[in-house]
């Protein structure tokens, strides 16, 4: 029975220990990335859709990446209405001109910010969105202006292929 | 032990565990009285506790990303290998988890025979183990037709047709495992929902078996029983920790090489070939580690036989306890048993070497005699060779050599080591 | 203790030996110098990226790749062709996609996240089109044969005149290495059969080496990243290993019994 100095067992001991916590983080890591989106599921391609049957005032809603996306093709009433609303009265500011690059055309994700359900078309005391689930209220740029949703509906990258087709993503 | 006399220190501790007794459960794991003279053939124990929680924990991964039916399998296997995060890793680690949890419950097993662990008063843990090792084999089986290649289509048609040897309600067994006329998406959905179910089954048989072994206390390699448990035992924590650790440590070494550098080596290549109910492979071979049992199937010549005898192989394995006439455990004090052990493993081999082999010529016969063999070892050998066999004296305990003057090998090789 | 790592170590030898056997081919088959074996096997490169013009020129008018997607060609650890050439390979196959808004299918260039286009419609056409022989889909062919990519390279390089006696169907040909020497593909590959861009003369076996190169890939495409990370675990268990056997002897020499 021989005794070593403690200071060294010590070491030994919290080497082993924290090399083994790496290896267990390492060995955990696989099966936790293991749920996020795959190489498949990322590399989903854009969707391009064909707008010129979408009727002035009308909206159409597309899928993209397992989401509804709204392109509501708006009045020039409804652009004057979101342009002429003063940004301060606003929770979550923003221009519609910042929206609406070209603005007869609003493309923009048809989910709440508030828990995710997907707004109706053209209700509201906003003339925009309401979404039934807990009572947000949209404008006609999709900015949020009454209710608890927290922010804007969000604006997808998306582009003009030609005047016909908008490729979002 | 000392689980009575356990009492927390912290007053919430206390109050806990008069209500819940977890603590005094981690209590007694931790202090478990353990034979000092355990040697690493004991240590497979833990690893097969690791291997089963490795299994379970990759199959729980892999079953978000698997899809059960006969059209979808083999391209949501495919899926899994190539686009989920690490889930070619996962998916390798299940497949060769199972092979690396098969080569140590054969060693494990073995270990059994060799040091006579599987005799009174340990009867119940050894029944329990091998009910757990029949389920593993079920769930290792069904697990091996979910990828839905030609091996798995082929390997379920054939195991699935052995219940047709019953007579009169074979067939009516047989087509209610299918659920239909052949193996088919059914029977691939059935087979998924078992193969999830099973293992936690396993699990729950796991408890039990160490359950039991924490009644009697482990049986070590001298297989005399613990005489002063201060002097013979050490508590389980730290010392069997981390030997079991350490070893442990080298099985996964070996895993790792077939993870990474042989994935498929265990496997069979037509596995890879979408399954096709048209086409049967040139040889069906199942799983190594099911080779000894297929080779007595194959050995008898009548269909109904053959099942039987291959149930029968793990029927004796069963009653084991009650067939071996010995009072004394180990081989180490058997002269006789330990050759008949050996001339056995080597017979298991051959099984295992036959059962890949086609059945025909020389094979055939090789089988048949070991098969033969097989049997006659548990059947005649074992009963006999206990009313027979003159045995070395037992040593008085676990640390102190023998009064007759036949030293006790362990406490032997610990001077030797000292100098 | 060293006794019992080196018996389970033999236990596993007999079984693969057993496997081999059981496997082993009657006919000795064609090596080459595959880069991918071995602990820190990698893929050639330039061998992937030729392997994929000889199987889009002349393999895929009949096999299919159905598992492959032609963002895979420029991810890594493959033939890492730059995302731009990879979206040109793409947009250079029509892709059946739909239905449209008036419920037809219609055709549209390929994109990064398509998978490789089918040369038939489904399995009977394929039988039909190829005298009754389905053309296997050549995904996982590399780990779906026994004897893996030597025999696929020894099938492609394998055809002889059949020995005297043997009698072929028409449309059968004779091969040295196909199970049962009878193959209902013609052969393949002939020497200048493709224009390698980089200027690798296109001999019939480099073809069949860039080619069962490519496959294998197709096959195992995460093999790099497998071999790298196998290195760093072996390596980590062997140091953690060391670790806990010093902690152990540590620990059991506080009561006098050996380990």
């Amino acid at each position: 029975m021989t005794k070593k100095p403690p200071k060294r067992r010590e070491f030994l001991f919290t080497a082993s220990y924290a090399v083994g916590a790496v290896g267990v983080g390492a060995v955990v890591w696989p099966l936790i990335d293991q749920m996020n989106p795959d190489a498949s599921v990322k590399a989903l391609a854009s969707t391009e859709v064909d707008v010129s049957s979408v009727e002035l005032g009308k909206t159409i809603t597309v899928l993209w990446r397992g989401k509804p996306v709204f392109i509501k093709r708006r009045t020039p009433e409804e652009i004057q209405e979101a342009r002429n609303v003063n940004l301060e009265d606003l929770p979550h500011p923003e221009k519609d001109e910042d929206r609406a690059k070209n603005p007869e055309w609003l493309v923009m994700l048809g989910i709440c910010t508030h828990l995710g359900c997907v707004p109706l078309n053209d209700k509201g005391d906003y003339n925009g969105w309401f979404c039934p689930c807990h009572g947000s209220h949209y404008d006609t740029s999709g900015r949020i202006r009454k209710g608890p949703a927290p922010t804007n509906m969000e604006v997808p990258k998306y582009e003009f292929v030609n005047n016909n087709i908008i490729k979002i993503g | 032990m000392s689980d009575q006399e356990f009492v927390p220190k912290s007053k919430f501790g206390k109050w806990f565990n008069d209500r819940l007794p977890l603590l005094s459960l981690a209590n007694h794991l931790t202090d478990y009285p353990t034979p000092k003279n355990l040697n690493y053939w004991w240590t497979f124990g833990g690893i097969l506790t690791f291997c089963l929680i490795t299994q379970i924990v990759t199959g729980l991964t892999l079953a978000m990303h698997y899809i059960a039916h006969s059209d979808l399998a083999f391209g949501s296997v495919e899926h899994i290998m190539r686009d989920v995060n690490y889930g070619w890793l996962i998916r390798y680690v299940h497949a060769n988890g199972a092979s690396m949890f098969f080569l140590a419950v054969y060693i494990h097993i073995f270990r059994s025979l060799y040091y006579g662990s599987y005799k009174a008063p340990r009867e119940v843990i050894w029944i329990i183990g091998m009910i757990i090792y029949f389920l593993m084999m079920a769930t290792a089986f069904m697990g091996y037709v979910l990828p839905w290649g030609q091996m798995s289509f082929w390997g379920a048609t054939v195991i699935t047709n052995l219940f047709s040897a019953i007579p009169f309600v074979g067939e009516g067994i047989v087509a209610w495992l299918w659920g239909g006329f052949a193996v088919d998406n059914p029977t691939l959905t059935r087979f998924y929902s078992l193969h999830y179910l099973l293992p936690f089954l396993i699990l729950g048989l796991v408890v039990l078996h160490i359950w039991a072994l924490h009644v009697p206390g482990n049986n070590n390699p001298i297989g005399i029983d613990i005489k002063k448990p201060s002097k013979d035992t050490v508590p389980f924590h730290p010392y069997i920790v981390i030997k079991d650790a350490f070893a442990l440590l080298m099985f996964l070494i070996v895993f790792a090489f077939f993870v990474f550098y042989s994935p498929n080596i265990l496997g069979h290549a037509d596995n890879y070939i979408e399954a096709n109910p048209m086409v049967t492979p040139a040889h069906i071979v199942p799983e190594w580690y099911l080779l000894p049992f297929y080779a007595i199937l194959r050995s008898v010549p009548d269909k109904l036989l053959g099942v039987i005898a291959m149930f029968a192989a793990i029927f004796v394995l069963v009653i084991l306890p009650w067939l071996d006439t010995s009072k004394i455990r180990s081989a180490v004090f058997r002269p006789l048993y330990k050759q008949f052990y050996w001339i056995l493993v080597i017979d298991v081999l051959i099984l295992g070497y036959v059962g890949a082999m086609p059945a025909e010529g020389l094979y055939l016969l090789i089988a048949r005699v070991a098969t033969a063999y097989y049997f006659i070892h548990f059947l005649i050998i074992l009963p006999l060779l206990g009313l027979k066999e003159k045995t070395i004296p037992l040593p008085l305990s676990i640390t102190e050599p023998v009064l007759g003057g036949f030293p006790n090998p362990s406490t032997v090789r610990n001077k030797e080591s000292l100098h | 203790m060293r006794n019992i790592f080196k018996i389970i170590y033999l236990i596993t030898l007999i079984l693969f030996g057993s496997f081999q056997i059981s496997a082993a081919e009657k006919v000795e088959l064609l090596k080459t110098d595959w880069s991918f074996k071995g602990i820190f096997g990698k893929f050639d490169r330039g061998s992937l990226q030729r392997g994929y013009q000889v199987y889009t020129e002349v393999c895929a008018s009949c096999h299919s790749m159905k598992y492959l997607s032609y963002r895979n060609l420029s991810e890594k650890g493959g033939p890492e062709f730059s995302v731009d050439q990879a979206k040109a390979i793409a947009a250079s196959f029509e892709i059946t996609d739909g239905p449209n808004e008036d419920g037809e299918m219609f055709q549209r260039p390929g994109k990064l996240s398509d998978k490789f286009a089918m040369p038939y419609a489904n399995d009977k056409e394929a039988q039909a089109a190829n005298g009754g022989a389905y053309p296997p889909d050549m995904s996982v062919l590399a780990k779906a044969r026994s004897g893996g990519v030597d025999y696929l390279y020894s099938v492609l390089l394998g055809y002889e005149d059949p020995p005297s006696g043997v009698i072929l169907d028409d449309g059968v040909y004779y091969n040295k290495y196909m199970y049962g020497n009878n193959i209902k593909m013609a052969k393949p590959l002939d020497d200048g059969l493709v224009e390698y861009s980089d200027g690798t003369e296109a001999t019939e076996e480099q073809m069949a080496k860039d080619v069962v190169t490519f496959l294998m890939w197709a096959a195992e495409p995460h093999l790099e990243a497998r071999h790298k990370m196998g290195f760093k675990a072996i390596i980590y268990l062997i140091i953690l290993t060391i670790l806990v056997y010093f902690s152990m002897k540590k620990i059991w020499s506080r009561i006098e019994s050996e380990v």
